[in-house]
């Protein structure tokens, strides 16, 4: 619904602008962006990077999970502002990269997702898990995932792929 | 027809639309603009019941952006109100339902006022300008006080809150309790819930006044009935009304609903000659998506000494919300729990009553596995009661009350028709499965140490894929049949159009399954198109766990047809008999010299543009439909056995889900892979639903917990590994076989799951029957046992 601190008469909750500078994708990004606009919305609305879904918009479903300087960060608790000086990749740019391979073709093999509104984020959690480094038992995987609501799997198949993709990781 | 173990009937094969989901390509509502499309935000009551004074517009109207305000002045006169009543249910009444509250509010999010705007923000920012004058008048929301002496009554009209009171009886049920050996009796308590849908509810009108032509990009699972919606409630001739279904994020029956938001949206369109998006914010889908539940359930059980059931009896009673839901109505929890209660079991004597009672909450609608999870909950919890008081394990009482195979077919005293169900089989597999005697002897070893463990089995049956006997008598115009269009490409790969709809599920991927098989082609060669209601055969779209059962079967149906006017082609062009042909992996073969006479992509030239080398009188037919409908069949029973494993923390009243097996018959498996993660995700749902999930109200039914901070579902780390086997006895009157899955899931884990908890109190002499288990009530529970 509405906002009710909002009060239109004060100009930080209009139209005001400012300039921020980022890296998106692995591309430069200089751009004017709305001082109240938050991440998710940026990249949905003004990027149309569409891939980053919004679920709550209170940082609760994890579903607009995006990477910034390599950590996950919920787009709908971030200002598009507040990426200014910062790298921030997204679904569209970790699948592009290929740096998401590994990780999509475990979830595809099993099913790992249903209606996919989640995936964006699961994906992208479950590649800072990855990027650790680190070997996780299924009980760390569920913990490390447990920021991410996913309605229609059950949560099994995605444990099983985040598993096996470790694996693979490990052997490489 | 030929085989393709690789991609056809039986094969496991990902939802095929993942890979590109699992990119970012996704294409869900709120990822379409349109030109010239404006966004809406709804102003909803603040109140569960209230007089609405005063509106004032004005300010909101001049706002930056704003193309209009519309209230229920402007957006009542256009659409018919709603009537959410089933004809077939007598005594079954609702007020009539308008789309926008217009003197009086009778639920908090009730609509008010819809701003339209060119963006979201500004939209959100021009309804903080809007100014509403209520004065608040007495809610009730909770069933027994609606029906107290003296209860406000919400629709005046009516002189009461009661919405329907049906009962049933069968053979002696009053003589079979007085005459029993043994009588248990248990009051149940299910408190609301939501759907929660990771994606929000949320359409696209687009009313183009050059034609008068509606398209509508929704998010439903059923394009058709809001195609009728639209036509027959806004006065616009059907066939210039398309509602296209894009991906779903989730559905669960929450989806299915008719609401007064989306139509309001339709008419904002209507009278704006503009697309209008609107996608329900998370904070409003807690007051205005329908939710679920809500009932409270007086239960008992009478018994000989032998062990044998005498008699059953339920009577329940639930909080509808405001409304009768249109086309969906919201009787039907109530229904389910009093006539499959038991169903699993011999029994004669049986009495059931549902009463549907009107609340100041919004309303109940449909969402995965209706009131099935009741009968089972209450089925399960007095039978394995009664196995106590008998001194034998619950398995043992399965067995020997159980319907035995060599009943079948038989008519429950419910009034379930059991035909194809396989309880016996399911049970023995389950017990293997879960090593049952090994895990009572770890359960009976740990109690010895302190630790309650619980182990729970949990039988149920599920109607799935209701045909016309089910909804054609209600007088909502909702489709059981569906339907299946199939083109042979010129190329020779095949393009499907189903009128199914798919939300995550996979049924478009066992389409193409099917439809591999049924033609002869590799599934690679098949694109499946489904949830447009303009170009596809009629048909009901994805609900009740029917989409595989029905629009497979269609999709069989279609593959046979096109593949015989292949062969036709075929052989006329090969001077072979039909007869003598198969298709296989694409190329038509000679079966006697197992040679390939023709390759389809070679049929697909000469039968689109060669055609002047046929015979003249040579019909090529390379597109066909079929449609698909039970015309007797009231439903397809599938059925299912689930065991949970439970810790209760006797400290902190915290409940650990340590395991979870579930054996599902659902017929034919078309594809197990699918099959697999539709129980698994079910079963999630169902753990959450005795565990977490809860909308809690205050008692004059203001919701307390109206965020996904407060509202408490599964998350990965609480839930246990799922392990998930199969037995497969195919639905007999279908040529495919399959019956449905997606419900089975969540009702047997439901059941499992209230047993379990339940077996780990019982020691301490605890008993827990208010869902959700909390740790609360759980600690009360156990309170109450050392208090006696």
């Amino acid at each position: 619904m509405t906002n009710p601190i909002h009060n239109p008469s004060n100009d930080l909750f209009g139209e005001d602008e400012v300039t921020i500078e980022a890296t998106l994708n692995g591309r430069p990004l200089r751009r004017r962006v709305k001082a109240r606009q938050h991440l998710a919305d940026f990249l949905r609305q003004e990027m149309e990077l569409t891939g980053t879904h919004l679920g709550c918009e209170h940082g609760i479903c994890g579903a607009c999970t995006v990477l910034i300087d390599g950590r996950t960060a919920r787009g709908c608790l971030t200002l598009a502002a507040q990426i200014s000086g910062k790298t921030v990749d997204t679904i569209e740019g970790l699948a592009e990269s290929g740096k998401l391979a590994g990780l999509q073709a475990e979830f595809i093999a099993r099913n790992a997702a249903q209606c996919a509104f989640c995936s964006s984020g699961m994906l992208l959690t479950a590649y800072e898990l990855l990027s650790s480094g680190e070997t996780s038992s299924r009980a760390e995987i569920r913990e490390f995932i447990s920021g991410n609501m996913c309605r229609c799997t059950g949560y099994h198949a995605i444990v099983d792929a985040v598993e096996a993709a470790i694996a693979l990781q490990g052997k490489s | 027809m030929s085989a393709d173990a690789a991609s056809g009937i039986g094969a496991r094969i990902p939802r095929r639309e993942l890979k590109r989901l699992l990119s970012g390509h996704g294409r869900y509502i709120d990822d379409i603009k349109l030109p010239r499309m404006l966004h809406a935000c709804f102003v909803r009551s603040p109140h569960p019941h209230a007089r609405l004074v005063a509106l004032e517009v004005a300010a909101a109207k001049r706002a930056p952006g704003v193309a209009a305000v519309f209230t229920a002045a402007d957006i009542n006169p256009r659409c018919e109100p709603f009537v959410g009543v089933a004809l077939h249910r007598p005594g079954h009444r609702s007020a009539p339902q308008h789309l926008m509250a217009a003197e009086r509010a009778v639920w908090q999010g009730q609509p008010v006022a819809i701003v339209v705007a060119e963006s979201r923000a500004e939209a959100e920012d021009a309804a903080e300008l809007l100014t509403a004058e209520w004065q608040p008048l007495p809610a009730v929301g909770d069933q027994l006080q609606a029906i107290a002496p003296g209860a406000p009554v919400i629709h005046a009209e009516l002189g009461d809150n009661v919405a329907f009171d049906f009962s049933l009886e069968k053979g002696e049920p009053v003589k079979a309790f007085a005459d029993a050996d043994i009588v248990i009796e248990e009051e149940l308590r299910f408190e609301r819930q939501m759907a929660m849908t990771l994606e929000t509810r949320g359409l696209i009108a687009d009313y183009n006044p050059g034609d008068g032509s509606l398209t509508v990009m929704h998010a439903h699972q059923s394009p058709f009935q809001m195609q009728e919606i639209f036509s027959r409630h806004l006065r616009i001739p059907e066939h210039k009304v398309r509602v296209i279904a894009p991906d779903i994020g989730g559905g669960f029956g929450m989806k299915l609903n008719v609401y007064s938001d989306e139509i309001a949206t339709v008419v904002a369109s209507m009278l704006l000659g503009r697309p209008v998006k609107f996608c329900v914010d998370r904070l409003e889908s807690f007051v205005s998506d329908a939710q679920a539940r809500d009932h409270r359930i007086k239960c008992r059980i009478a018994l000989k000494r032998t062990g044998e059931i005498r008699a059953m009896e339920l009577d329940d009673i639930g909080a509808v919300g405001a409304y009768g839901m249109p086309m969906r109505f919201n009787v039907a929890e109530g229904m389910m729990a009093i006539t499959m209660a038991g169903a699993p079991y011999v029994f004669e004597n049986y009495k059931g009553r549902t009463r549907s009672v009107y609340v100041n909450k919004n309303l109940i609608g449909m969402y995965r596995g209706v009131g099935m999870p009741f009968a089972c909950i209450v089925g399960e919890l007095l039978t394995d009661l009664a196995a106590d008081a008998l001194g034998i394990d619950t398995v043992e009482f399965k067995r020997r009350n159980y319907w035995p195979k060599s009943s079948l077919p038989c008519v429950t005293p419910g009034g379930q028709r059991l035909e194809t169900v396989s309880f016996h089989e399911c049970l023995e597999k389950l017990v293997r499965l879960v090593s049952y005697e090994a895990l009572r002897k770890e359960q009976a070893e740990l109690r010895k140490r302190g630790i309650y463990r619980g182990i729970g089995i949990a039988t149920f049956c599920e109607q799935t894929a209701y045909g016309p006997p089910y909804y054609g008598p209600s007088g909502a115009s909702i489709s059981t049949q569906d339907g299946c269009t199939l083109r042979l490409e010129p190329s020779g790969s095949v393009r499907c159009i189903t009128s199914l709809t798919d939300q995550g599920q996979g049924t478009l991927t066992s389409v193409a399954q099917i439809v591999a098989e049924a033609v002869g082609v590799s599934i690679d060669q098949v694109s499946v198109l489904g949830g447009d209601s303009a170009i596809s055969p009629y048909g009901g779209g994805a609900w009740a766990s029917r989409g595989t059962a029905i629009g497979g079967e269609a999709a069989l149906r279609a593959g046979a047809m096109l593949r015989k006017n292949i062969l036709a082609l075929a052989s006329t062009l090969t001077q072979t008999p039909a007869d003598a042909l198969t298709i296989t992996e694409s190329q038509v073969i000679n079966t006697r010299t197992r040679q390939a006479v023709i390759s389809l992509a070679e049929i697909g030239r000469i039968g689109y543009f060669r055609q002047d080398t046929l015979p003249r009188d040579f019909d090529v037919q390379l597109s066909v439909s079929a449609s698909f409908a039970a015309n007797d069949k009231m439903y397809y029973m599938a059925n299912g056995v689930q065991a949970s494993y439970v810790e209760v923390d006797c400290d902190t009243g915290f409940i650990s889900m340590l395991g979870h097996w579930a054996v599902d018959d659902c017929g034919r498996l078309v594809n197990p892979l699918l099959v697999e993660e539709q129980v698994r995700g079910g079963i999630v749902q169902g753990i959450g639903a005795v565990l977490f999930e809860e909308c809690l109200y205050s008692e004059d039914a203001n919701l307390l917990n109206g965020t996904m901070a407060d509202y408490l579902v599964p998350m990965a780390g609480e839930m246990p590994d799922i392990v998930v086997e199969h037995v497969e006895t195919p639905e007999a009157s279908t040529r495919l076989g399959a019956k449905g899955i997606g419900e089975g899931g969540l009702i047997g884990a439901m059941g499992s799951a209230w047993v379990a908890v339940n077996d780990a109190l019982k020691p301490l002499g605890a008993k827990i029957r208010h869902q959700p288990f909390t740790p609360e009530r759980v600690l009360d529970a156990l309170a109450r046992a050392r208090g006696r």
